[in-house]
C-alpha cells in the first residue's frame, strides 16, 4: 500500500496523512489555549470582585495609568496580530522569505511593546506604585489602591511573560523557516504560534480597557 | 515503506493537506476593525453613560476579541469540531464569572443589608 503523503518529512508515522496530523496539532492548540483562558480567566475574576468592592480605588488608580502608553500598546499589539497572520497566510502559500520578514516585523513589534512596557514600569518605580517593592500612598484608600496596583502588576505582568515567551518561540521557529521546512503541506507550528500569539492579543484587549479606562469621565 | 511508485489513481489528493487561504480583503477589514474600535473605546471611556460605560468598554472588548478568534485565529473557516474546542475555554469563563460574581453580589443580604457590592 502507498502513501503519497507519507513521504513528506514532517509527517510523524502516527498519524495517518498530513491532514490528520494538522487537524490533530490545531485541536490540541485550541485544548492548550482553554487552559490558558482558564488561567488568565481566574485573575480577571478576582479583578472583577475587587473593583466591585473598591471601585473608588479602581477609578482613582486607573487614572494614574497613562493612557498614551497603554493606547500605544494596544495599536502595536494589533499590528502585530495583523504581522503574524500574514506570517500564517505566508507559510500556507510557501513563500519562505515573506514568512521570515512577518516574522521579523512581529518581533519588533513585540519587543516595542515590551520596551514600552518596561518605560510604565519604570515610571510606576519612580512614583512608589509596586507593591511589594516600594508602594507608598499617603492619600486616602491606601489599601485598595494597592490591591489595584497589585492586580495591575500581576496581569500585565502575566501578560508580559506571555509576551516574552512568544519573542522566545518567535527565536526558535526562525531558524527553520530560514531552512524552509514549513510550506503549503506542513505549516502547523506556524499557525499554533500564530494562536498563541493572537490569544496574547486577545488578553490585552481586555485589559487595555478594564485597567486604564476606569471612570475616566468621572 | 513504499519506496517508490505512489498509486495516485487509489489514493488522490485524499489525505494531502490543503489550507485555506483567507482573501487579503479580509485581514485588511479585520485590522482596521480593531484599530477603529481602539479609538471608540478609548474616546467612549471620556463620555459619562452612566451604569452604562463598563458594559459598551466590555462589549467593544467583546466585539474585537471575536473578530480576532473568527478571522485570524481561522475558527471562521473550521470544522464544528474545533469550534467546540474554542467555545469550550469561553464556555468556561461564562461559568466561572456567573458563580462568582453571583456569590459576592449576594453577600451580606440580611434584613439590615449591607451588600457586600457597595461599602
Amino acid at each position: 500500500m502507498s502513501k503519497t503523503a507519507s513521504h513528506h518529512p514532517a509527517l510523524q508515522h502516527y498519524f495517518d496523512d498530513l491532514k490528520q496530523q494538522h487537524g490533530a496539532a490545531t485541536m490540541g492548540m485550541w485544548a492548550f489555549l482553554a487552559q490558558e483562558i482558564m488561567f488568565f480567566g481566574g485573575l480577571f475574576a478576582g479583578y472583577t470582585v475587587y473593583r466591585y468592592k473598591y471601585f473608588n480605588a479602581f477609578v482613582e488608580g486607573s487614572n494614574l495609568l497613562p493612557i498614551a502608553w497603554g493606547g500605544l500598546n494596544t495599536v502595536i499589539l494589533i499590528a502585530s496580530s495583523f504581522t503574524v497572520a500574514m506570517a500564517v497566510r505566508c507559510a500556507q502559500q510557501g513563500l519562505h522569505r515573506s514568512v521570515f520578514n512577518w516574522f521579523m516585523a512581529t518581533m519588533v513589534l513585540g519587543l516595542g511593546f515590551l520596551g514600552v512596557k518596561a518605560i510604565e514600569y519604570s515610571h510606576k518605580y519612580h512614583d512608589h506604585l509596586i507593591p511589594g517593592l516600594n508602594f507608598q500612598w499617603d492619600g486616602p484608600m491606601a489599601g485598595p489602591m494597592k490591591i489595584f496596583f497589585s492586580f495591575y502588576f500581576v496581569m500585565t505582568g502575566m501578560h508580559a511573560l506571555h509576551m516574552i515567551i512568544g519573542v522566545g518561540l518567535m527565536l526558535w521557529l526562525i531558524p527553520k523557516i530560514r531552512a524552509e521546512k514549513f510550506g503549503p503541506q506542513y505549516y502547523s507550528p506556524i499557525e499554533n504560534f500564530g494562536l498563541y500569539w493572537h490569544f496574547v492579543d486577545i488578553v490585552w484587549i481586555f485589559l487595555f480597557p478594564l485597567l486604564y479606562l476606569i471612570g475616566r469621565h468621572l | 515503506m513504499s519506496a517508490h511508485a505512489p498509486d495516485h489513481s487509489h489514493q488522490g489528493e485524499h489525505g494531502q493537506h490543503e489550507p485555506h487561504i483567507v482573501p487579503m480583503r479580509v485581514y485588511f477589514s479585520v485590522i482596521s476593525c480593531l484599530f477603529i474600535f481602539t479609538a471608540i473605546t478609548v474616546a467612549v471611556g471620556f463620555l459619562e453613560l452612566g451604569p452604562l460605560n463598563t458594559p459598551v468598554a466590555l462589549a467593544i472588548a467583546i466585539f474585537k476579541a471575536s473578530l480576532v478568534v473568527l478571522f485570524f485565529m481561522h475558527v471562521r473557516y473550521n470544522t464544528p469540531l474545533m469550534w467546540v474546542f474554542a467555545g469550550s475555554g469561553f464556555f468556561w469563563l461564562l461559568i466561572l464569572f456567573a458563580l462568582t460574581m453571583q456569590d459576592y453580589v449576594s453577600r451580606g443580604w440580611d434584613d439590615q443589608g449591607i451588600p457586600f457590592l457597595i461599602q
